[in-house]
């Protein structure tokens, strides 16, 4: 029972939020813990690969990205009623973007990671950044598509029987999306795949001498991780109603690691509360302050060098339990 | 004909700039196992640093030395007191922490100098420019960065070859560990190693001033650059660095200068330009993928 206690938790903040937003007439906080849904979905997607796999992803940002235009690029040619390639029709539903989006990101991660993995330490961290600005300048180039502007979607997608115009009604989508993604999460990290994958972190040598065809199970993990962006850059772009290469800018990748980091490397929870923590710290800092980067360097840099496993690792360590 | 010539000096010029940052990111890489995210703040530090002094005495000249020894002091500070708790730890953290050194320099420089971009002041010897060839007219400032560049090459080719300090560092980075079992003071060694490779970014920073808009973020454009020719040339080695810096500089110019027009043959030309940009800014991680496909450790990689 103990261990349903921080889910539960954490639904019901996330549920009553848009409540407590209107309550304190703070409209501002409802986008901040629909950012923190959709950032700990894809923070917890490079978990997977980052923290149980133990491959650091430098480009990570680039599947969200892909999610994202892949919902701005259906709406688009639904407006317009130009066929995609002249093959498909555009859409609007939110039922068949997420999907479409998701399988467009994975079939990119397929492509980058099976090139990727060949490679270990550095020249990995390096390839997937190298990959991720190819497909950042892709989208830069894309004029057909507002180039540097990117997309504006002037509506977020339609779900029969609810009205998507209402930020709090898609505030809800977006929840109900995150915690089926966790809940599957939960799965995934929990099944004999991710015991697999925790072993290769820990000695791939020693995996691939018990018979397990480590290259394989690394790729799936990579593709599972970039369908999860995907996922996550579609919510984004349909909250934000725009997409633009910016998302998948490699300082972006960047953030996405601090928020896995911060929250605690390989632990479930970790990614969610990362997320939670660099958000709202960016919130109130760029609130009080200009230079609110200086104050986030700073803190990132103590985290950094004085803490070990993040926000997860302190709340281990004050329950005075052994991880 | 002209028309290239010019493009492959251009494209030298950004080469050797790239060589002046890789080089030291590369020996830091190699012999001390950090990535070091900062070295483009470095770099903006040599930068913003020497023009100020320039600006100041109005003396292009004296804006080197100050550039080079506030990259330097600033290498040295950031050493004895980040990255050297950063050594015994992994990729990961060692990207985290540098990153946020990114972010605190970035803020500190629009502190003090605000966000608007400087400009160095040119002494009037470079003005306009030279003659090379009969047709080719080039300016001369370019002509001095292609010089320096060359020269530190040189320079630097004796001191790791030729001399002690050379030798440790061909030590260090083929085998880090050996180095210190047979009694080296490694922590001097990476303190030195870590100040001249500041120093060189510092120098790339001023030099590149007066052709760059000195601005907070010019060290992330030119970082990743720097980051693929460490790849491609290999971690840790010098050669590499050169080889590979050069030829990113030509490649990247070459692309640049030329992709967008033969484009044209075949689409609109606001088309054209567009793709040919970022085509042109694909073009050196193309390169980079491809390198590390068929050799996983870069072209010429110190060490086993």
């Amino acid at each position: 029972m103990r261990k349903l206690i921080l889910p539960v938790l954490l639904i019901a903040i996330f549920a009553l939020m848009p409540l407590i937003a209107e309550l304190v007439g703070k409209n501002a906080l409802m986008t901040l813990s629909a950012r923190i849904l959709m950032y700990a979905m894809a923070a917890a997607s490079l978990n997977l690969i980052l923290g149980y796999g133990g491959m650091v992803s430098f480009g990570h940002a680039a599947y969200f990205g892909v999610g994202a235009y892949v919902v701005g690029i259906l709406y688009s040619h639904w407006m317009s009623e130009v066929p995609v390639f002249g093959l498909f029709p555009g859409s609007n539903q939110l039922l068949v973007t997420l999907p479409i989006a998701m399988i467009v990101s994975g079939l990119a991660a397929l492509l980058i990671g099976a090139l990727s993995l060949r490679t270990g330490g550095v020249q990995f961290i390096m390839i997937t950044l190298a990959f991720a600005q190819m497909i950042f300048f892709l989208f830069v180039s894309l004029t057909a598509y507002g180039g540097e502007d990117g997309i504006i979607i002037r509506r977020a997608n339609e779900v029969p029987g609810l009205n998507m115009r209402d930020k709090t009604t898609v505030y809800y989508v977006i929840l109900v999306v995150a915690v089926l993604y966790f809940a599957w999460m939960w799965r995934v990290v929990n099944s004999s795949f991710g015991q697999v994958l925790k072993g290769i972190r820990q000695n791939e040598r020693r995996m691939e001498a018990m018979g397990v065809a480590t290259y394989r199970y690394k790729l799936y993990a990579f593709v599972l991780a970039g369908t999860g962006a995907g996922l996550a850059g579609a919510l984004m772009a349909n909250f934000l109603r725009f997409t633009s290469p910016d998302m998948m800018h490699w300082t972006k990748s960047g953030e996405m690691i601090i928020m896995v980091i911060l929250g605690g490397l390989g632990t479930f929870f970790g990614p969610i509360l990362g997320a939670a923590a660099f958000l709202i710290l960016e919130f109130y800092l760029a609130d009080w302050t200009e230079h609110w980067q200086l104050a986030l360097g700073l803190i990132l840099l103590v985290v950094v060098l004085f803490t070990k496993g993040g926000i997860m690792g302190v709340i281990a360590r004050l329950k005075g339990g052994r991880e | 004909m002209i028309l290239i010539l010019e493009q492959l000096l251009n494209g030298l010029q950004y080469g050797v700039m790239l060589f002046l940052l890789a080089a030291g990111l590369t020996l830091i890489f190699g012999i001390m196992g950090v990535i070091n995210l900062a070295h483009g703040s470095l770099y903006m530090i040599g930068a913003f640093a020497g023009t100020w002094v320039a600006t100041t005495t109005g003396s292009f000249w004296l804006g080197i030395p100050a550039g080079l020894i506030a990259a330097a002091l600033v290498g040295f500070l950031v050493e004895a007191t980040v990255i050297r708790k950063l050594y015994a730890r992994d990729h990961l953290d060692q990207v985290l922490a540098t990153f946020a050194l990114i972010l605190i320099f970035n803020q500190m420089i629009i502190l003090i100098f605000g966000r608007q971009p400087i400009f160095t002041p040119l002494p009037e010897v470079f003005y306009g420019s030279i003659e090379i060839i009969p047709g080719l007219f080039y300016p001369p400032y370019r002509l001095l960065i292609i010089a320096v560049g060359l020269l530190v090459a040189v320079g630097l080719y004796f001191l790791i070859n030729r001399t002690r300090v050379g030798m440790l560092v061909r030590a260090g980075s083929t085998n880090r560990d050996m180095v210190r079992a047979l009694g080296v003071d490694v922590r001097l060694l990476y303190t030195v190693v870590f100040g001249l490779g500041a120093l060189l970014a510092g120098l790339a920073g001023y030099m590149t001033g007066p052709i760059l808009a000195v601005q907070v973020g010019m060290g992330e454009d030119i970082l990743l650059a720097t980051f693929v020719v460490v790849v491609i040339g290999g971690v840790g080695s010098i050669k590499g660095a050169f080889v590979a810096g050069i030829g990113l500089g030509v490649v990247d110019t070459m692309l640049r200068a030329f992709l967008p027009t033969i484009l044209r043959g075949f689409m609109a030309p606001s088309d054209a330009d567009a793709i040919g940009a970022s085509v042109s800014s694909m073009g050196i991680f193309l390169l980079m993928a491809i390198v590390l496909l068929i050799r996983p450790k870069g072209l010429f990689a110190a060490g086993g």
